[in-house]
């Protein structure tokens, strides 16, 4: 069985008479898992929570199988947070201040300067590592908040709206970082963004919350799985011929108009078999195209559902 | 790993106790101090009375030396007055020391959101206090009760082991006046470190707070003709603790009691105001 990274039971938060995340239950294992929602949906309260910065009011949660409410000190020994805002000391060099981040986590101090270093070449601010952070730009303060973020070797790494103000090379940069740890094994990542793409482009789970409840859980590997088979074909030569045999296959196939087939493929069925169909039949796929339901689509649905309780 | 092995790896090495963590900000704080030649010089001025009281001590067992200045032997009387003497001057500079240190310690973390990334790790609020606290009791004890034991043993040195015996009370009321006066202090300007994120207006409110409250209790008794002023005065009421721990005379109607407990308050007080700000998050209710 998978081992469960975010575990909410019940999980509820109030800051004085207001309820800001209600009842939230649910299981999450994936290697990447995306917290989406609009502004003021719940997420960074929900990750300040899980790290133990804002005071459980119902329910309790557990990180990698440990409870938030009795074993916070394990928790953030295993985790490393990237958080929203700029947080810095800014007359340090990125070096000082990693190895500084470091050496709280619990690292000898030799090796926390040597993770320092290593860090800061991983995220592409070797060159700039003895420059000091009050002098970075903003794509390299949020990479060197990356860097403080993984130092350490957390096993969960929590990323707050981390491609914010980034310029589109720089957020490609940081999105395929996060794609690498994803890739190596070694932690997972959840990430907490507003922007639909970056969480398409990273995660394997994503939890929609909205007004501090959860609307909606997408295994977005499934989804993208079971979106595949639905294809739209312009073909050249005898289409009619060409849709029956895809229907012999077992496809829901329909011709419209043209020379444009739409077919909903069977299980177990792949593209190669489209090809091979029309080969026999000598018909030439002039487009082939998968249509599937996009996360924009999945996130307006979401939006669209009432909120009546937190559970999945 | 080699730093061309750009990608990500674990960490699987020893870590280091987790009491211990606290002190790491205290070797990061403490190194970034002495950077400033401002404070460097100070701090060297704040070490001349000791090294005139050294001189003092020696000379007054020198009676080569005094028959030559043509002084007598034993000119100054060394006491529970001397070191008291010494100890007023200490506790004077330790005030300003800690004007200039103190803001800079916790303001820069609170002004540059650094709190969240200290507690996101396995490292508590009392750890940070505790870790910036030592920096002051650090530098503190370094001009009070070190160089005032060092005299002290200097003086029993000179003077013989029955001296020595018969004074062990000094020894006592420099180590315990010390650590009570580098206790209120540290406490008072890392709450106010805390609460003004600038730096300069920190250092201020330090002096503020400890020199205005003395002349606001001063105002009071004067009015009020009472002694109940001085319990405004942080300065004053360290000296009346301090009066009483080298056995000397009461300087004022308030008592060496009375005068303890509203140091405790004070420092409860700041402990109770650096909880409120100390934080990773401030909650918006």
């Amino acid at each position: 069985m998978t081992e469960s990274v975010i575990q909410l039971d019940r999980l509820g938060v109030r800051f004085g008479k207001r309820d800001i995340l209600k009842d939230l239950t649910c299981t999450l294992s994936g290697r990447s898992i995306g917290l989406l929602g609009p502004n003021g949906a719940g997420k960074s309260t929900l990750i300040n929570t899980l790290l133990g910065f804002y005071p459980v009011s119902s329910g309790t949660a557990k990180l990698l199988g440990l409870d938030i409410r009795t074993q916070i000190k394990q928790i953030r020994t295993l985790v490393g947070y990237m958080p929203e805002n700029d947080s810095f000391i800014y007359n340090m060099t990125a070096v000082a201040f990693i190895r500084l981040m470091a050496e709280l986590s619990g690292l000898p101090s030799e090796a926390a300067l040597e993770r320092a270093h290593e860090a800061l070449f991983y995220v592409g601010l070797g060159e700039a590592r003895y420059r000091k952070l009050g002098t970075y730009s903003l794509g390299m303060k949020q990479l060197a908040k990356l860097a403080q973020a993984i130092v350490h070797g957390p096993k969960l790494l929590i990323l707050d709206e981390p491609t914010n103000g980034l310029d589109p090379p720089a957020r490609q940069r940081m999105i395929r970082l996060i794609q690498e740890m994803r890739d190596s094994k070694d932690l997972h990542v959840v990430l907490c963004s507003h922007l639909l793409r970056d969480v398409e482009e990273t995660c394997e789970e994503v939890l929609i919350l909205k007004q501090g409840t959860i609307v909606h859980y997408s295994n977005l590997e499934e989804e993208r799985r079971a979106n595949k088979k639905f294809v739209e074909i312009e073909a050249s030569g005898d289409e009619a011929g060409f849709a029956v045999a895809l229907q012999g296959l077992g496809c829901e196939c329909a011709v419209a108009g043209g020379n444009r087939i739409k077919a909903v493929l069977t299980e177990g069925m792949e593209i190669r078999d489209i090809y091979r169909v029309a080969a026999e039949r000598d018909v030439q796929l002039r487009r082939l195209n998968y249509r599937r339901d996009t996360l924009e689509d999945i996130f307006l649905k979401a939006m669209e559902t009432e909120t009546t309780n937190g559970r999945l | 790993m080699a730093v061309y092995k750009r990608s990500y790896k674990g960490y699987a090495g020893a870590y280091t106790p987790e009491w211990s963590r606290f002190r790491v900000l205290t070797r990061y704080a403490s190194r970034g101090l002495f950077k400033s030649k401002f404070l460097t010089g100070f701090f060297v001025i704040c070490l001349f009375p000791f090294l005139v009281t050294a001189l003092l001590i020696y000379l007054n067992h020198n009676g080569t030396v005094l028959a030559m200045l043509k002084f007598g032997k034993n000119v100054i009387n060394i006491d529970n007055a001397f070191f008291s003497r010494y100890l007023q001057t200490q506790i004077g500079f330790a005030f300003l020391l800690t004007a200039f240190v103190g803001p800079g310690l916790i303001s820069p973390d609170l002004g540059n959101n650094a709190l969240v990334l200290y507690f996101c790790r396995p490292f508590s609020r009392t750890e940070y206090v505790a870790g910036k606290l030592l920096v002051l009791v650090k530098l503190l004890s370094y001009i009070t009760w070190v160089p005032g034991l060092i005299l002290f043993a200097i003086e029993s040195s000179l003077s013989g082991w029955s001296w020595m015996i018969s004074n062990l009370y000094i020894a006592v009321a420099i180590v315990l006046s010390s650590l009570m006066m580098i206790a209120v202090l540290s406490l008072l300007a890392l709450a106010l470190s805390a609460w003004v994120k600038w730096k300069p207006v920190a250092g201020a409110l330090v002096l503020g707070v400890l020199f205005l409250g003395t002349g606001f209790g001063a105002a009071v008794n004067g009015i009020m003709r009472t002694s109940e002023g001085f319990l405004f005065s942080i300065p004053t009421l360290i000296e009346i603790v301090t009066h009483a721990l080298f056995r000397q005379a009461p300087l004022t109607d308030l008592s060496p009691l009375q005068a303890f407990v509203a140091l405790l308050l004070i420092a409860g007080g700041c402990l109770y105001l650096l909880s409120r700000k100390i934080k990773a998050y401030e909650v918006v209710r």
